[in-house]
Protein backbone atom coordinates (compact mmCIF):
# COMPACT_ATOMS: atom_id res chain seq x y z
CA UNK A 1 0.00 0.00 0.00
CA UNK A 2 1.52 3.53 -1.06
CA UNK A 3 2.05 5.64 1.84
CA UNK A 4 -0.40 9.38 2.32
CA UNK A 5 2.38 11.73 2.04
CA UNK A 6 2.41 14.93 4.11
CA UNK A 7 4.60 17.81 4.73
CA UNK A 8 5.73 17.76 8.52
CA UNK A 9 6.07 20.84 10.51
CA UNK A 10 6.78 19.29 14.27
CA UNK A 11 7.03 22.63 16.01
CA UNK A 12 9.29 23.83 18.47
CA UNK A 13 8.58 21.83 21.54
CA UNK A 14 8.30 18.70 19.72
CA UNK A 15 12.29 18.78 19.29
CA UNK A 16 14.54 16.44 20.65
CA UNK A 17 14.81 17.25 24.22
CA UNK A 18 12.06 19.80 24.25
CA UNK A 19 8.87 19.58 26.25
CA UNK A 20 6.59 17.75 23.54
CA UNK A 21 9.58 15.12 22.59
CA UNK A 22 7.79 11.96 23.83
CA UNK A 23 4.28 12.86 21.77
CA UNK A 24 6.01 12.72 18.67
CA UNK A 25 8.00 9.62 19.07
CA UNK A 26 4.23 8.31 20.17
CA UNK A 27 3.61 9.27 16.46
CA UNK A 28 5.50 6.76 14.77
CA UNK A 29 3.90 3.14 15.37
CA UNK A 30 0.74 5.28 14.40
CA UNK A 31 2.33 6.34 11.48
CA UNK A 32 3.57 2.42 10.42
CA UNK A 33 0.18 1.17 11.37
CA UNK A 34 -1.95 3.49 9.39
CA UNK A 35 0.68 4.03 6.19
CA UNK A 36 1.48 7.55 7.08
CA UNK A 37 4.12 9.14 5.99
CA UNK A 38 5.54 12.75 7.76
CA UNK A 39 7.99 14.65 5.97
CA UNK A 40 10.14 17.18 7.71
CA UNK A 41 10.17 20.58 6.19
CA UNK A 42 13.80 21.50 5.76
CA UNK A 43 14.85 24.66 8.02
CA UNK A 44 11.58 25.48 9.23
CA UNK A 45 11.24 28.15 11.82
CA UNK A 46 9.16 28.66 14.35
CA UNK A 47 5.84 29.48 13.65
CA UNK A 48 5.62 32.90 16.11
CA UNK A 49 2.65 31.31 18.39
CA UNK A 50 0.17 33.99 19.48
CA UNK A 51 2.53 34.88 22.37
CA UNK A 52 4.80 36.32 19.53
CA UNK A 53 2.33 39.03 18.97
CA UNK A 54 3.50 41.83 21.67
CA UNK A 55 7.19 42.47 19.84
CA UNK A 56 5.76 40.66 16.50
CA UNK A 57 3.30 42.25 15.79
CA UNK A 58 1.50 41.76 12.51
CA UNK A 59 3.59 41.32 9.76
CA UNK A 60 6.67 40.10 11.15
CA UNK A 61 4.39 37.46 12.52
CA UNK A 62 2.85 35.90 9.29
CA UNK A 63 6.11 36.36 7.59
CA UNK A 64 7.54 33.84 9.92
CA UNK A 65 4.53 31.21 9.18
CA UNK A 66 5.09 32.74 5.46
CA UNK A 67 8.53 31.48 5.53
CA UNK A 68 7.15 27.61 6.95
CA UNK A 69 4.68 27.84 3.98
CA UNK A 70 7.10 28.81 1.29
CA UNK A 71 9.80 26.09 2.22
CA UNK A 72 6.93 23.42 1.81
CA UNK A 73 6.02 24.60 -1.57
CA UNK A 74 9.14 24.60 -2.60
CA UNK A 75 10.48 21.05 -1.12
CA UNK A 76 7.07 19.49 -0.87
CA UNK A 77 5.23 20.76 -3.56
CA UNK A 78 1.25 19.41 -3.02
CA UNK A 79 1.45 17.91 0.11
CA UNK A 80 -0.58 19.32 2.67
CA UNK A 81 1.54 20.99 6.12
CA UNK A 82 0.92 18.78 9.26
CA UNK A 83 1.76 20.08 12.65
CA UNK A 84 0.72 17.72 15.86
CA UNK A 85 0.65 20.95 17.85
CA UNK A 86 -2.10 23.14 17.85
CA UNK A 87 -0.65 26.62 18.39
CA UNK A 88 1.62 25.74 15.28
CA UNK A 89 -1.12 24.52 13.19
CA UNK A 90 -3.08 27.70 13.86
CA UNK A 91 -0.04 30.00 13.15
CA UNK A 92 0.56 28.53 9.75
CA UNK A 93 -3.10 28.38 8.85
CA UNK A 94 -4.09 31.57 10.05
CA UNK A 95 -0.79 32.72 8.10
CA UNK A 96 -2.32 30.92 4.94
CA UNK A 97 -5.68 32.80 5.23
CA UNK A 98 -4.56 35.93 5.93
CA UNK A 99 -2.62 35.82 2.86
CA UNK A 100 -4.86 34.73 0.54
CA UNK A 101 -7.26 36.92 1.85
CA UNK A 102 -5.31 39.80 1.36
CA UNK A 103 -2.96 40.88 -2.20
CA UNK A 104 -1.71 43.60 -0.32
CA UNK A 105 0.04 41.42 2.52
CA UNK A 106 1.07 38.88 0.14
CA UNK A 107 2.78 41.72 -1.52
CA UNK A 108 4.37 42.72 1.66
CA UNK A 109 4.81 39.12 2.62
CA UNK A 110 7.05 38.87 -0.74
CA UNK A 111 9.16 41.65 -0.22
CA UNK A 112 10.60 40.05 3.08
CA UNK A 113 10.42 36.46 1.77
CA UNK A 114 13.41 38.13 -0.86
CA UNK A 115 15.33 38.16 1.67
CA UNK A 116 15.44 34.51 1.74
CA UNK A 117 15.27 33.59 -1.65
CA UNK A 118 11.63 32.37 -1.30
CA UNK A 119 8.50 33.50 -2.83
CA UNK A 120 4.61 32.64 -2.45
CA UNK A 121 2.64 32.51 -5.26
CA UNK A 122 -0.21 34.76 -5.37
CA UNK A 123 -2.77 31.73 -5.91
CA UNK A 124 -1.14 29.53 -2.93
CA UNK A 125 -3.26 27.38 -1.67
CA UNK A 126 -1.61 24.55 0.25
CA UNK A 127 -4.22 23.38 3.64
CA UNK A 128 -2.18 23.59 6.70
CA UNK A 129 -4.00 21.01 9.41
CA UNK A 130 -3.88 19.39 13.01
CA UNK A 131 -2.47 15.45 12.69
CA UNK A 132 -6.11 14.90 14.31
CA UNK A 133 -7.44 16.22 10.97
CA UNK A 134 -5.29 14.09 9.07
CA UNK A 135 -6.62 10.88 11.74
CA UNK A 136 -10.09 11.87 11.12
CA UNK A 137 -10.98 12.62 7.79
CA UNK A 138 -7.86 10.63 5.64
CA UNK A 139 -7.76 7.82 7.34
CA UNK A 140 -10.94 7.66 10.02
CA UNK A 141 -12.38 6.59 12.77
CA UNK A 142 -13.11 2.61 11.16
CA UNK A 143 -9.76 2.07 9.79
CA UNK A 144 -8.08 3.83 13.54
CA UNK A 145 -10.38 0.72 15.46
CA UNK A 146 -9.37 -1.57 12.94
CA UNK A 147 -5.50 -1.25 13.56
CA UNK A 148 -6.24 -2.18 17.61
CA UNK A 149 -4.59 -5.29 18.84
CA UNK A 150 -4.78 -4.39 22.25
CA UNK A 151 -8.14 -2.38 23.18
CA UNK A 152 -7.61 -0.59 26.33
CA UNK A 153 -10.40 -2.06 28.58
CA UNK A 154 -11.33 -0.47 31.55
CA UNK A 155 -9.27 2.92 31.35
CA UNK A 156 -11.75 5.58 32.30
CA UNK A 157 -10.49 8.87 30.27
CA UNK A 158 -11.17 12.75 30.48
CA UNK A 159 -10.91 14.18 26.94
CA UNK A 160 -9.67 17.71 27.41
CA UNK A 161 -9.25 19.31 23.95
CA UNK A 162 -8.72 22.79 25.37
CA UNK A 163 -8.23 25.83 23.37
CA UNK A 164 -6.33 26.50 19.63
CA UNK A 165 -7.17 22.56 19.02
CA UNK A 166 -10.96 23.92 19.36
CA UNK A 167 -10.80 27.61 18.37
CA UNK A 168 -10.88 29.50 16.14
CA UNK A 169 -10.72 26.82 13.48
CA UNK A 170 -11.07 23.26 14.99
CA UNK A 171 -12.48 20.31 13.72
CA UNK A 172 -14.70 20.56 10.50
CA UNK A 173 -18.10 19.50 11.82
CA UNK A 174 -17.36 19.86 15.62
CA UNK A 175 -18.93 22.48 17.69
CA UNK A 176 -16.97 25.00 19.86
CA UNK A 177 -18.63 24.34 23.05
CA UNK A 178 -18.61 20.33 22.98
CA UNK A 179 -16.43 18.76 20.62
CA UNK A 180 -16.70 15.04 20.31
CA UNK A 181 -13.97 13.81 18.20
CA UNK A 182 -11.33 12.97 20.86
CA UNK A 183 -13.88 11.10 23.13
CA UNK A 184 -14.74 9.04 19.45
CA UNK A 185 -11.10 8.50 19.34
CA UNK A 186 -10.47 7.60 22.77
CA UNK A 187 -13.40 4.92 21.91
CA UNK A 188 -11.65 3.79 19.30
CA UNK A 189 -8.94 2.37 21.23
CA UNK A 190 -11.35 0.76 23.38
CA UNK A 191 -10.63 3.02 26.46
CA UNK A 192 -14.15 4.80 28.31
CA UNK A 193 -14.42 8.44 27.31
CA UNK A 194 -16.19 10.13 31.17
CA UNK A 195 -18.55 12.87 30.51
CA UNK A 196 -16.17 15.83 31.32
CA UNK A 197 -17.37 19.51 31.78
CA UNK A 198 -13.72 20.62 31.47
CA UNK A 199 -13.47 19.88 28.04
CA UNK A 200 -12.30 23.28 26.34
CA UNK A 201 -11.68 24.95 29.35
CA UNK A 202 -8.23 27.14 29.08
CA UNK A 203 -5.41 26.53 30.76
CA UNK A 204 -3.67 29.79 30.80
CA UNK A 205 -1.81 28.89 27.74
CA UNK A 206 2.05 31.19 27.60
CA UNK A 207 0.35 33.19 30.72
CA UNK A 208 0.75 29.80 32.68
CA UNK A 209 4.52 30.92 33.24
CA UNK A 210 4.00 35.03 33.75
CA UNK A 211 0.37 34.38 35.57
CA UNK A 212 1.02 31.25 37.54
CA UNK A 213 -2.02 31.98 40.52
CA UNK A 214 -4.19 32.93 37.61
CA UNK A 215 -3.66 29.87 35.52
CA UNK A 216 -3.28 27.22 38.62
CA UNK A 217 -6.65 28.40 39.52
CA UNK A 218 -7.96 27.11 36.03
CA UNK A 219 -5.89 23.86 35.73
CA UNK A 220 -6.96 23.57 39.34
CA UNK A 221 -10.38 23.13 37.88
CA UNK A 222 -9.61 20.94 34.73
CA UNK A 223 -7.88 18.20 36.76
CA UNK A 224 -10.51 18.39 40.08
CA UNK A 225 -13.25 17.77 36.96
CA UNK A 226 -10.97 14.62 35.98
CA UNK A 227 -11.26 13.37 39.47
CA UNK A 228 -14.94 14.22 39.58
CA UNK A 229 -15.60 12.42 37.12
CA UNK A 230 -13.88 9.28 37.83
CA UNK A 231 -11.44 9.56 35.27
CA UNK A 232 -7.93 7.31 34.92
CA UNK A 233 -6.34 9.98 33.02
CA UNK A 234 -6.75 13.11 31.01
CA UNK A 235 -6.19 13.20 27.66
CA UNK A 236 -5.01 16.00 24.97
CA UNK A 237 -4.40 17.08 21.88
CA UNK A 238 -2.05 20.24 22.63
CA UNK A 239 1.92 20.01 23.61
CA UNK A 240 1.10 23.17 25.79
CA UNK A 241 -2.06 21.92 27.62
CA UNK A 242 -0.24 18.65 28.91
CA UNK A 243 2.89 20.49 30.01
CA UNK A 244 1.18 23.04 31.88
CA UNK A 245 -1.80 20.50 33.11
CA UNK A 246 1.18 18.08 34.30
CA UNK A 247 3.81 20.06 35.55
CA UNK A 248 1.78 22.65 37.44
CA UNK A 249 -0.10 19.94 39.77
CA UNK A 250 2.41 19.46 42.06
CA UNK A 251 2.65 23.06 42.54
CA UNK A 252 -0.86 23.79 43.27
CA UNK A 253 -1.06 20.61 45.56
CA UNK A 254 1.78 22.50 47.42
CA UNK A 255 -0.62 25.69 47.59
CA UNK A 256 -3.86 24.22 47.90
CA UNK A 257 -3.65 21.32 49.76
CA UNK A 258 -4.88 18.72 47.08
CA UNK A 259 -2.99 15.47 46.76
CA UNK A 260 -3.23 15.70 42.27
CA UNK A 261 -1.08 13.19 40.54
CA UNK A 262 -3.61 12.90 37.16
CA UNK A 263 -1.81 11.14 34.29
CA UNK A 264 -1.98 13.70 31.19
CA UNK A 265 -1.30 11.93 28.07
CA UNK A 266 -1.24 12.62 24.38
CA UNK A 267 -4.13 11.02 22.10
CA UNK A 268 -1.30 9.21 20.24
CA UNK A 269 0.26 7.31 23.09
CA UNK A 270 -3.03 6.40 23.57
CA UNK A 271 -3.39 4.42 20.33
CA UNK A 272 0.62 3.99 20.06
CA UNK A 273 -0.16 1.63 22.96
CA UNK A 274 -3.60 0.34 21.75
CA UNK A 275 -1.55 -0.61 18.67
CA UNK A 276 0.86 -2.27 19.95
CA UNK A 277 3.95 0.38 20.81
CA UNK A 278 5.63 -0.66 24.01
CA UNK A 279 6.40 2.44 26.90
CA UNK A 280 8.89 3.53 25.38
CA UNK A 281 7.35 3.28 21.77
CA UNK A 282 4.46 5.30 23.46
CA UNK A 283 6.62 7.72 24.82
CA UNK A 284 5.28 7.01 28.04
CA UNK A 285 8.79 7.12 29.93
CA UNK A 286 8.46 11.11 29.24
CA UNK A 287 5.65 11.89 31.64
CA UNK A 288 6.18 13.56 35.05
CA UNK A 289 3.22 11.79 36.35
CA UNK A 290 3.61 7.89 35.00
CA UNK A 291 0.20 6.87 33.45
CA UNK A 292 0.48 3.63 35.17
CA UNK A 293 -2.85 1.99 33.43
CA UNK A 294 -1.25 2.07 30.15
CA UNK A 295 2.27 1.38 31.30
CA UNK A 296 0.71 -2.01 31.78
CA UNK A 297 -1.16 -2.72 29.03
CA UNK A 298 1.90 -1.91 26.89
CA UNK A 299 4.09 -3.98 29.22
CA UNK A 300 2.14 -7.16 28.37
CA UNK B 1 12.82 64.97 17.21
CA UNK B 2 9.16 63.79 18.21
CA UNK B 3 8.28 60.59 19.61
CA UNK B 4 5.36 58.28 17.43
CA UNK B 5 3.54 59.04 20.05
CA UNK B 6 3.70 62.77 19.73
CA UNK B 7 3.15 61.96 15.69
CA UNK B 8 0.08 59.46 16.16
CA UNK B 9 -1.81 62.41 18.69
CA UNK B 10 -0.91 65.20 16.10
CA UNK B 11 -2.16 62.97 13.15
CA UNK B 12 -5.02 61.35 14.56
CA UNK B 13 -6.01 64.54 16.77
CA UNK B 14 -9.32 63.49 18.75
CA UNK B 15 -10.31 60.75 16.66
CA UNK B 16 -8.70 57.47 18.59
CA UNK B 17 -11.47 55.33 16.57
CA UNK B 18 -9.69 56.56 13.23
CA UNK B 19 -6.51 55.88 15.02
CA UNK B 20 -7.24 52.05 15.85
CA UNK B 21 -8.70 51.26 12.50
CA UNK B 22 -5.40 52.67 10.82
CA UNK B 23 -2.69 51.10 12.84
CA UNK B 24 -3.45 48.30 14.90
CA UNK B 25 -4.15 44.96 13.47
CA UNK B 26 -7.97 44.10 12.93
CA UNK B 27 -8.64 47.50 13.96
CA UNK B 28 -11.31 48.23 11.34
CA UNK B 29 -13.34 45.86 13.09
CA UNK B 30 -13.96 48.12 16.15
CA UNK B 31 -16.79 49.88 15.05
CA UNK B 32 -19.14 46.68 15.00
CA UNK B 33 -19.29 45.74 18.23
CA UNK B 34 -22.69 45.79 19.50
CA UNK B 35 -21.75 45.92 23.22
CA UNK B 36 -23.59 42.35 23.89
CA UNK B 37 -20.81 41.30 26.32
CA UNK B 38 -20.72 37.89 25.34
CA UNK B 39 -16.62 38.58 24.88
CA UNK B 40 -16.48 40.02 28.43
CA UNK B 41 -18.23 36.72 30.11
CA UNK B 42 -16.03 33.87 28.00
CA UNK B 43 -13.04 35.09 28.78
CA UNK B 44 -10.73 32.46 31.07
CA UNK B 45 -8.84 35.63 32.67
CA UNK B 46 -12.12 37.69 32.84
CA UNK B 47 -11.97 38.93 36.52
CA UNK B 48 -8.41 40.38 36.03
CA UNK B 49 -9.40 42.50 33.28
CA UNK B 50 -9.74 45.94 34.13
CA UNK B 51 -11.46 46.10 31.00
CA UNK B 52 -13.41 43.68 28.88
CA UNK B 53 -13.05 43.44 25.64
CA UNK B 54 -16.84 44.99 25.29
CA UNK B 55 -15.88 47.87 27.34
CA UNK B 56 -12.41 48.60 25.47
CA UNK B 57 -14.34 48.72 21.62
CA UNK B 58 -16.36 51.83 23.90
CA UNK B 59 -13.76 53.14 25.08
CA UNK B 60 -12.09 53.61 21.51
CA UNK B 61 -15.34 55.25 20.71
CA UNK B 62 -15.10 57.21 23.40
CA UNK B 63 -11.96 58.72 22.71
CA UNK B 64 -10.18 57.43 26.11
CA UNK B 65 -7.01 57.08 23.98
CA UNK B 66 -4.69 57.45 27.34
CA UNK B 67 -7.04 54.86 29.15
CA UNK B 68 -7.07 52.41 26.56
CA UNK B 69 -3.41 52.41 26.10
CA UNK B 70 -1.91 52.74 29.16
CA UNK B 71 -4.11 49.63 30.69
CA UNK B 72 -2.73 45.94 31.12
CA UNK B 73 -6.14 44.59 30.25
CA UNK B 74 -5.18 43.80 26.58
CA UNK B 75 -2.25 41.73 28.32
CA UNK B 76 -4.34 39.55 30.27
CA UNK B 77 -5.41 37.56 26.85
CA UNK B 78 -4.80 34.11 26.54
CA UNK B 79 -5.58 33.47 23.20
CA UNK B 80 -8.11 30.79 24.20
CA UNK B 81 -10.08 32.55 20.97
CA UNK B 82 -13.05 31.84 22.90
CA UNK B 83 -14.58 35.74 22.43
CA UNK B 84 -13.81 35.21 19.11
CA UNK B 85 -16.13 32.49 18.28
CA UNK B 86 -18.77 33.26 20.63
CA UNK B 87 -18.85 36.74 18.91
CA UNK B 88 -22.55 37.40 17.31
CA UNK B 89 -20.80 39.80 14.85
CA UNK B 90 -17.68 37.73 14.71
CA UNK B 91 -14.91 40.47 15.12
CA UNK B 92 -11.99 39.08 15.56
CA UNK B 93 -11.65 39.98 19.43
CA UNK B 94 -8.52 38.00 20.18
CA UNK B 95 -6.78 39.71 17.03
CA UNK B 96 -7.55 43.01 17.92
CA UNK B 97 -6.43 42.58 21.96
CA UNK B 98 -3.44 41.25 20.75
CA UNK B 99 -3.09 44.41 18.14
CA UNK B 100 -3.76 46.76 20.72
CA UNK B 101 -1.45 45.56 22.92
CA UNK B 102 1.51 45.70 20.61
CA UNK B 103 0.47 49.04 19.14
CA UNK B 104 0.78 50.32 23.06
CA UNK B 105 3.61 48.58 23.31
CA UNK B 106 5.26 50.30 20.05
CA UNK B 107 4.30 53.55 21.24
CA UNK B 108 5.82 53.18 24.71
CA UNK B 109 2.73 53.75 26.97
CA UNK B 110 1.79 49.68 28.00
CA UNK B 111 2.29 49.07 31.59
CA UNK B 112 6.44 48.59 32.32
CA UNK B 113 7.46 45.69 34.14
CA UNK B 114 3.92 43.77 32.93
CA UNK B 115 4.59 40.32 33.07
CA UNK B 116 2.55 38.95 30.34
CA UNK B 117 4.45 41.93 28.22
CA UNK B 118 7.81 40.31 29.44
CA UNK B 119 6.57 36.75 28.08
CA UNK B 120 5.59 37.78 25.06
CA UNK B 121 9.12 39.90 24.51
CA UNK B 122 11.27 37.05 25.54
CA UNK B 123 9.56 34.67 23.70
CA UNK B 124 9.64 36.38 20.73
CA UNK B 125 13.35 36.91 20.98
CA UNK B 126 14.16 33.27 21.33
CA UNK B 127 12.35 32.32 18.26
CA UNK B 128 14.48 35.10 16.54
CA UNK B 129 17.28 34.73 17.92
CA UNK B 130 17.73 30.64 16.63
CA UNK B 131 15.00 30.44 14.43
CA UNK B 132 13.30 28.62 16.78
CA UNK B 133 12.88 28.62 20.64
CA UNK B 134 15.21 27.16 23.01
CA UNK B 135 12.94 26.66 26.02
CA UNK B 136 15.71 25.93 28.69
CA UNK B 137 17.15 29.73 28.15
CA UNK B 138 13.40 30.75 27.47
CA UNK B 139 12.55 30.12 30.90
CA UNK B 140 15.71 30.79 32.64
CA UNK B 141 15.53 34.23 30.71
CA UNK B 142 11.79 34.79 32.39
CA UNK B 143 12.69 33.63 35.95
CA UNK B 144 15.71 35.87 35.47
CA UNK B 145 13.74 39.18 34.19
CA UNK B 146 13.39 40.92 37.68
CA UNK B 147 17.38 40.56 38.47
CA UNK B 148 19.59 37.84 39.73
CA UNK B 149 18.55 37.15 43.25
CA UNK B 150 15.09 36.74 42.36
CA UNK B 151 15.41 34.95 39.39
CA UNK B 152 17.78 32.13 41.91
CA UNK B 153 14.51 32.05 43.99
CA UNK B 154 12.09 31.78 41.15
CA UNK B 155 14.86 28.64 39.78
CA UNK B 156 15.15 27.17 42.87
CA UNK B 157 11.14 27.31 43.30
CA UNK B 158 10.05 25.15 40.57
CA UNK B 159 13.54 22.80 40.85
CA UNK B 160 12.13 19.63 41.34
CA UNK B 161 9.62 20.50 38.17
CA UNK B 162 12.74 20.84 36.01
CA UNK B 163 14.85 18.00 37.19
CA UNK B 164 11.68 15.93 36.08
CA UNK B 165 11.61 16.90 33.12
CA UNK B 166 15.34 16.33 32.60
CA UNK B 167 14.65 12.76 33.84
CA UNK B 168 11.92 12.55 31.43
CA UNK B 169 13.87 13.46 28.51
CA UNK B 170 11.90 16.78 27.78
CA UNK B 171 14.13 19.58 29.10
CA UNK B 172 17.98 19.72 27.70
CA UNK B 173 20.42 21.02 29.92
CA UNK B 174 22.68 21.40 27.26
CA UNK B 175 20.47 23.69 25.49
CA UNK B 176 22.21 26.10 27.23
CA UNK B 177 25.11 25.86 25.14
CA UNK B 178 23.86 24.57 22.07
CA UNK B 179 20.57 24.40 21.56
CA UNK B 180 17.97 23.64 18.82
CA UNK B 181 18.73 26.56 15.60
CA UNK B 182 17.89 26.96 12.23
CA UNK B 183 20.83 26.62 9.32
CA UNK B 184 19.50 29.70 7.62
CA UNK B 185 18.97 32.15 11.04
CA UNK B 186 20.85 35.39 9.49
CA UNK B 187 18.15 35.08 6.72
CA UNK B 188 15.81 34.79 9.00
CA UNK B 189 16.82 37.94 10.60
CA UNK B 190 17.29 39.94 7.35
CA UNK B 191 13.48 39.02 6.53
CA UNK B 192 12.09 39.73 9.83
CA UNK B 193 13.91 43.34 9.89
CA UNK B 194 12.51 43.71 6.46
CA UNK B 195 9.28 42.81 7.48
CA UNK B 196 8.95 45.38 10.40
CA UNK B 197 10.40 48.04 8.22
CA UNK B 198 7.43 48.01 5.94
CA UNK B 199 4.92 47.49 8.44
CA UNK B 200 6.31 50.37 10.85
CA UNK B 201 6.18 52.69 7.43
CA UNK B 202 2.70 51.59 7.34
CA UNK B 203 1.19 51.93 10.46
CA UNK B 204 3.74 55.74 11.31
CA UNK B 205 6.13 53.92 13.42
CA UNK B 206 9.37 54.58 11.53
Amino acid sequence: MTKKQYAFYPGCSSQKGASAANYITSFGVICDKLDIQLNEIPDWNCCAASIGYAEGGELPRIVMGARNLALSEQHLPGQDIVSGCPACWLANREATERLQHSSSLMAEANEALKEVSLNLRSDFNTKSRHFTEVLIEDIGYAAMKEAVIKPLAGVKIAGYVGCQANRPYGIAGESFENPQYLDKMIETCGAEAVPYDQKVTCCGGALAFSEPEKAQALIQDIVGSAYDHGADMIVTPCPLCQANVEIYQSEINKKKGTKFNMPVVYYTQLMNVAYGGSIKEAGLDGQLIRAEKLEKIAGK
Amino acid sequence: MTTANENAVAKYKNNFLKEVEATVEEGHWVKMCMQCGVCAGSCPFGPHWEHSPQKIFMMIRAGKREEVLKSDSMWMCTSCYNCMVRCPRELPITHIMHGLANYAYRLGLSPKGQPNQAIAKLFWDSALKYGRVNELKFSLAMYFRDGFVQGVKNALAMQSVGLGLVKAGRLNPMEIISGHTCKDTSGIHKMIAKAREIEDRRRGLA
